[in-house]
């Protein structure tokens, strides 16, 4: 792996000058046919993957809607141009969302309009040929799915939509991901995306039990396994292992003994993530849903509650129910699923939890939102919910906290740079690069407001930051989960219960 | 033979239209995408799409430069539409006295706009890089029908009874070409560069117009949890609606 430098960080974010091909040498390593055929995709390139592509296109654009309008209605007014971090990061052409979307729509108007079919030259329509199929690998590959770009477009128009739908294309082609490939084959073998067998999460879990007694002198447990639990706790599975993942699973185990409401992990489905949705495959997000539905049933729980983590979120609020409800089994009196910030949030209102401000008086915090949660799904009762609930978190966890450039938060927030597929080691430059945005709107409250603590709820962006944000100078301690603050915060043993 | 061409341009159009609206209204949409700020309910959807129609909501927060030009060109558009009724109705309902003056300066903001909109695509280097070649040319044809009208408003009245004749005479006997006046070769043009535009328009991205209504990410109502949405061609579901939550 190349030597990457970060860009410079500027006083503020200015949109850079069109750069032709600056990021075209960036693809991502091919799929792997052990890793394809299990996901019924073909193991390597079919011979006649240039009809079988079209032919797929068509497919899609009658199963899709969204597809549809979105490839007929782009005026080219380009509104979302200066949109993407991608774009603003790496100056590439065909980081701009409409140019991106450009390598399906042109595709789409060679075939599938009368104008492209009669007019391509006029009307920008292109054949599907190596060149072009060489730019999808290369650019649907850039776009981590964050939906920026959809919030600024008169339509709506969602290059995250036509991202997902050139990946299944991609798929079906067999010009597959590895890094995404990868992980679902681990899900279906193992049950989580790190591949981590039932006896090293048990072995994890007690330790972790250990270390909380020590530190807290209370038996703060972290069950597996146990059916009849109140609720089933499904989080991303890096937070079994990762930093600083782990202190926010601490968090949640922290909460749930506080609360004295009886949870469980479960080691068939422990994860969240569902990376069937960074590949588009409708039938991959139901599969890998299904796993969770399933062992709720199997452990009898009442409730399903999700850890942080963002894109997780998008697929158990947005898709679950259509994807494999309805829930009946559960307690109607929750919403199905409930986010672990609801969950805290819920028993802080009820006065169940105290809180400790002080125990967070080191940290200035603020809070990066994660595009999914912020843009592609809600909590609590009402539209907003999303940045109000987890602040509400903050704010009874510490003294100090201050927001971002409001250009970089709430739906206009800025992609962490690895989402949507893209957190592989082959992709760092992109990764680097597309941080941009959101390292210059944090360096301004580092300077401004001396925060040193950067809050949020998604298990790639904490990944990607803890990466990425030492490249820029700043120290990875400095991004850590809301619920980091809240196991900081949270007296144990006082008025243990809701009441 | 005018009436004819009249009434094959619009044929066109209403069929062409309504395919594509239908296309969109058929596609199913399988799962909910809603972008924030997404309403809750079905009432708060109606006034989203209202204010993106109305006011261009998304694109102002998008680029102010854009939504200028686009929302003086799309305003002025309507008025001059509305405008043009005096050709086909009878009898004028009486408001249309004061529409007359509005029309006037909706079609120099019209120009206006348009002119906006395209110096914006020549010389912002993003925008003029996602141009394809038919970009320019609506906004040159837009153009095009704007000052044409404007000439015929200001400078040169044609004279339709004497086109009329000339047309007639041009169809139907062998007597050389009539002498049209610059204002009927002006109005002419004015007319065939309509025509071009409302035969295209299903066929293009004009369809904006209807399409807009149909984006999932602006009409769905953001309630996945409380009411089940169905994706019609999936398989292996539970079918059961349910409304818990
Ligand atoms: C429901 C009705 C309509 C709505 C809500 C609508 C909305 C919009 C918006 C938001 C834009 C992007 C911003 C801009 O560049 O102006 C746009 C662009 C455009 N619209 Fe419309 N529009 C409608 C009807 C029409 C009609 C009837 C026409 C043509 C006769 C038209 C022609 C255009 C053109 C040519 C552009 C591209 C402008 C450019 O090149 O920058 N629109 N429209
Ligand atoms: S903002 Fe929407 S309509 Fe405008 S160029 Fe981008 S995708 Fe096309
Ligand atoms: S979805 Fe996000 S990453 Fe993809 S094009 Fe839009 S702004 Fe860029
Ligand atoms: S990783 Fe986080 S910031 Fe990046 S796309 Fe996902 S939710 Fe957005």
């Amino acid at each position: 792996m190349a030597d990457y430098s970060a860009p410079e960080i500027q006083d503020d974010i200015h949109v850079p000058a069109v750069q032709v091909g600056s990021m075209a040498h960036l693809k991502p390593y091919p799929a792997m046919e052990k890793h394809m055929l299990p996901l019924g995709f073909p193991e390597a390139r079919l011979a006649d993957w240039q009809e079988k592509g079209i032919a797929k296109l068509g497919e899609m654009l009658k199963k899709y809607r969204s597809l549809q309008v979105h490839l007929d209605i782009c005026v080219k007014c380009g509104a979302c141009t200066d949109k993407c971090h991608y774009f603003l990061g790496t100056q590439d052409a065909n980081n701009m969302p409409v140019q991106r979307a450009d390598l399906m729509r042109s595709v789409y108007r060679r075939y599938f309009t009368t104008a492209g079919k009669l007019f391509p030259g006029l009307v920008g329509a292109k054949d599907f040929d190596e060149e072009m199929l060489q730019q999808w690998v290369t650019y649907f590959h850039q776009c981590s799915q964050c939906r920026r770009c959809s919030v600024f477009c008169p339509y709506g128009i969602d290059t995250a939509e036509v991202t997902m739908a050139a990946r299944e294309i991609m798929d079906a082609i067999g010009v597959g991901h590895k890094y995404s490939t990868e992980i679902i084959s681990k899900v279906h073998e193992v049950g989580n995306n790190l591949g981590i067998p039932k006896p090293a999460l048990q072995g994890t879990l007690a330790f972790l039990e250990s270390d909380m007694l020590e530190n807290t002198g209370h038996e703060v447990r972290l069950p597996l396994d146990e059916a009849g639990a109140e609720v089933l706790l499904v989080a991303p599975s890096a937070d079994f292992f990762s930093e600083p993942h782990i202190q926010s699973l601490m968090g949640y185990a922290k909460v749930f003994h506080q609360a004295g409401i009886r949870y469980t992990i479960s080691s068939v489905a422990a994860e969240a993530a569902n990376f069937g949705m960074f590949i588009g495959s409708f039938e991959q997000k139901q599969k890998i849903a299904k796993r969770i539905r399933e062992e709720a049933e199997a452990l009898n729980v009442k409730r399903i509650v999700v850890g942080e983590c963002g894109h997780a979120w998008r697929v158990a609020y947005s898709f679950w129910n259509t994807l494999n409800g309805p829930f009946d089994f559960l307690d109607p009196r929750y919403p199905v699923p409930q986010h672990i910030c609801e969950f805290t949030y819920d028993l802080l209102q009820r006065g169940a939890l105290h809180m400790d401000k002080e125990a967070n008086d080191g940290y200035v915090v603020t809070m990066h939102d994660s595009c999914n949660v912020a843009r592609a799904s809600r909590m609590g009762e009402h539209a907003g919910g999303q940045f109000e609930i987890p602040r509400a978190l903050i704010r009874a966890s510490c003294h100090h906290f201050v927001e971002m450039d409001p250009d970089t938060t709430h739906e206009r927030t800025f992609c962490c740079g690895g989402g949507g597929g893209t957190l592989t080691d082959e992709l760092m430059e992109l990764r680097i690069k597309g941080a941009m945005p959101r390292v210059t709107a944090l360096k301004q409250v580092m300077k401004r407001d001396k925060v040193n603590f950067m809050a949020l709820i998604c298990a790639i962006c904490k990944a990607q930051f803890s990466k990425v944000l030492p490249m820029y100078h700043i120290p990875m301690e400095t991004v850590g989960g809301v619920h980091q603050l809240v196991s900081n915060a949270i007296q144990l043993g006082v008025n243990k219960g809701v009441v | 033979m005018l009436t004819i061409l009249a009434y094959l341009v619009v044929g066109i159009f209403v069929v062409g239209f309504t395919q594509r609206i239908l296309l969109y209204a058929r596609s199913p949409a399988p799962l909910k995408i809603p972008t924030t700020p997404a309403p809750t309910t079905t009432a708060g959807v109606v006034w989203r799409l209202f204010t993106e129609v109305v006011f261009f909501n998304s694109l102002f927060k998008g680029d102010k430069w854009a939504w200028l030009g686009g929302y003086l060109f799309h305003g002025a558009l309507l008025l001059v539409l509305i405008r043009h009724l005096r050709y086909f109705v009878e009898p004028l309902p009486p408001f249309f006295a004061h529409v007359q003056i509005a029309g006037v300066v909706a079609g120099v903001a019209m120009v206006g706009g348009l002119g906006l909109l395209l110096l914006r695509r020549l010389l912002i280097d993003r925008v003029r890089h996602v141009s394809s070649p038919s970009d320019y040319l609506w906004l040159l044809l837009l153009l095009g029908i704007g000052f044409s009208g404007l000439v015929m408003q200001f400078f040169l009245r044609p004279d339709i009874v004497h086109i009329k004749g000339a047309m007639m005479g041009m169809w139907s006997s062998s007597q050389s070409l009539p002498l049209l006046t610059l204002g009927d070769v002006v109005f002419l043009a004015h007319l065939c560069m309509v025509a071009v535009l409302i035969v295209l328009f299903p066929f293009s991205k004009l369809m904006h117009a209807g399409g807009i209504f149909f984006s999932p990410t602006r009409n769905q109502v953001d309630n996945p949890r409380e009411k089940r949405h169905v994706n019609p061609w999936a398989a292996g579901q539970h079918t059961k609606e349910s409304t818990h939550g």
